[in-house]
């Protein structure tokens, strides 16, 4: 992104004897990640690009905000969807977009750093697969999350100063904008849902990627889809059943827990918070155990191909 | 200490044998050429020695195993494999930021140092580099880690003789301190025939010649033999024997030069004549180091 010098003096002149063995293997993790976020500029790009559609909407639809909430008046229960609506919405395109953008991320990462050679680049430098595989299962689970989090945060803080200001202009009370909860705490259920369902609950999901990202030779995209349609396809003939496509689609749209999630994807303000019933959901543990083995698979793969 | 031990080193895919029991030893300090026709399997045992690929028999560089701790390995050893392996997206201050990052003997002063006496922008992406300016930004890479061997697969592939002279020279002066050893694979063999310091050459997965290149020097001459006294010369058992502009040029190993001064004009014969010599003689057309 920048040039700037990360002052970082340079080791001692010495003999190679005498120079420094190691650096220590938070701070490799750390310039891996730092990588990542280089080469896919799309995990802050795409959330930004989405951010500045929704306020360009949002802007149109405030101007006509002042005439609907007269028409209303009336109705706390239609003026408070009213103004509610697009916070929400604006919510869970931010959220969809995360998505997409992680699985394009996974599906790319370990592929395409064999099919441009550059993977002979990254293998001359002393970083292990298993630093590297880790760093691009983070990128995904930890980072775009966060990302996204402070993306919408910055978006519906100027949705909420817009539809104030233009509340305050046209002589309209804020009690219904500012009633249904601090905005604090909606950003805190916000965060708390990036981090358990974008993140650990679609751990396995990201791991499937990468290692069909270190595995395909060309074409990741239908190797990551076909097999599991064809598991489907060969369960529903065998047995007419369909538990696969099933628990496939319990963690995609699912949540760790339904009660506990009811709605899963759009992140309604009035979920339950509940971490306690979120860490002992077996669907969890069992999500994460699976990613685990995702992610050796994808470490050993990323030792044994060559550039394509 | 040897820098590389190599013992029966074995690689196949499939039914294809692409190192077929090699036996190599480099000693700390030498700049070794490995040099063969294509498909030899040059790359594939340098591929070994890096912990790219997995391999049988035995295999120490710098007393570790490669293939299983390919990433502490990478602290004493820098390759360049290719002149295109540089990531396109990068942007040639990203480079130095990420090796000073993750590379405990990159000096990136030292970095700096090289790539000022370049005409390369800190804010340019490498795809808007030329080859030869994306290779000299891996050179200064490699050069400002204070590593212990440097293997260099084809360095100079594709770029213009200019960029390849000031590679190699560059190579010499600035980085090659003697306590170094450098391993390289090239098609240009006249162009490191004053820069090595050993020869080995691989053919068909295996070492068939292998010799410092004072033994080269002391060991074997080429003699532009007088048409008259070619006959004689041929009882002498040259190694090879080929024509240039009707005249017969015998090449000879380990005969007296006594013997050989009256036969005609004698020289020491190049890297890519002996690799023709050796080569040539028993795989048909070597075309790696035809001229």
């Amino acid at each position: 992104m920048n040039g700037e010098s990360n002052a970082i003096p340079g080791p001692a002149l010495g003999s190679p004897a005498l120079a420094p063995a190691a650096i220590p293997a938070t701070r490799r993790m750390y310039w891996a990640v730092r990588r990542e976020v280089w080469e896919n500029r799309s995990i802050y790009l795409a959330p930004l690009a989405v951010a500045a559609v929704i306020l360009v909407g949002f802007l149109i639809s405030t101007m006509r905000l002042p005439a609907k909430m007269r028409a209303a008046a009336l109705d706390p229960t239609q003026q408070h969807q009213l103004v509610a609506q697009p916070y929400l919405f604006a919510a869970g395109v931010m959220m969809l977009t995360t998505l997409v953008v992680g699985v394009f991320y996974s599906l790319d990462a370990l592929y395409g750093e064999r099919r441009d050679r550059s993977i002979l680049f990254w293998k001359s430098l002393p970083v292990s697969d298993l630093t590297t595989v880790l760093s691009k299962a983070i990128t995904p689970v930890v980072i775009l999350p966060l990302v996204t989090f402070a993306i919408t945060v910055g978006t519906q803080s100027i949705m909420l100063l817009v539809s104030s200001l233009v509340l305050l202009g046209n002589g309209l009370s804020l009690t219904t904008l500012w009633s249904h909860g601090s905005p604090f705490q909606s950003w805190l259920m916000l965060l708390h849902h990036l981090l358990v369902v974008h993140g650990l609950w679609y751990a396995p999901l990201y791991g499937w990627l990468l290692l069909v990202s270190a595995w395909a030779r060309r074409a990741p995209f239908l190797w990551a889809i076909l097999p599991l349609l064809a598991i489907a396809v060969v369960e529903r003939i065998a047995f007419n059943t369909s538990h696969f496509a099933t628990m496939l689609g319990h963690r995609m749209i699912g949540g760790p827990d339904d009660d506990f999630m009811a709605g899963s994807l759009s992140m309604h303000p009035l979920m339950h918070f509940a971490p306690a019933a979120f860490l002992t959901s077996p669907g969890l543990w069992i999500g994460l155990v699976v990613a685990a083995a995702f992610l050796a698979g994808a470490v050993r793969l990323r030792r044994y191909r060559d550039p394509i | 200490m040897a820098c590389i031990e190599a013992r029966g080193l074995r690689k196949a895919f499939g039914p294809t044998i692409a190192l077929d029991g090699v036996d190599l030893r480099v000693e700390e300090g030498h700049i070794v050429g490995l040099i063969g026709p294509n498909g030899a399997g040059k790359t594939t045992a340098l591929n070994a020695i890096l912990g790219l690929t997995p391999y049988e028999g035995e295999l120490r560089v710098l007393g570790r195993d490669p293939w299983t701790a390919r990433d502490e390995l990478m602290r004493d050893v820098c390759f360049i494999s290719d002149v295109a392996v540089l990531p396109r997206w990068m942007k040639v201050a990203q480079t130095l930021d990420y090796v000073a990052g993750v590379h405990p003997r990159f000096d990136r002063a030292k970095a700096e140092g090289f790539l000022a006496k370049t005409s390369i922008k800190r804010t340019s992406r490498v795809r808007e580099l030329s080859k030869g300016m994306v290779t000299q930004l891996h050179l200064a890479l490699v050069m400002a880690i204070d590593a212990r061997l440097l293997v260099l697969d084809e360095p100079t592939l594709g770029l213009d003789i200019l960029y390849r002279k000031q590679f190699f020279d560059s190579l010499l002066n600035d980085y090659f301190d003697r306590a170094r050893t450098i391993v390289v694979t090239t098609h240009q063999v006249e162009e490191l025939q004053h820069v090595l310091t050993d020869l080995v050459f691989i053919d068909r997965g295996r070492v068939v010649f292998d010799c410092s290149m004072e033994q080269v020097e002391s060991r074997y001459l080429e003699v532009i033999v007088k048409p008259e006294q070619v006959a004689s010369a041929r009882t002498l058992k040259p190694l090879h024997e080929r024509q240039l502009l009707g005249r017969s040029i015998l090449l000879f190993d380990g005969v007296d030069r006594g013997s050989l001064a009256a036969l005609g004009e004698m020289r020491t014969p190049s890297i890519a004549d002996l690799f023709v010599a050796v080569i040539g003689g028993q795989a048909g057309p070597a075309q790696g180091a035809a001229r």
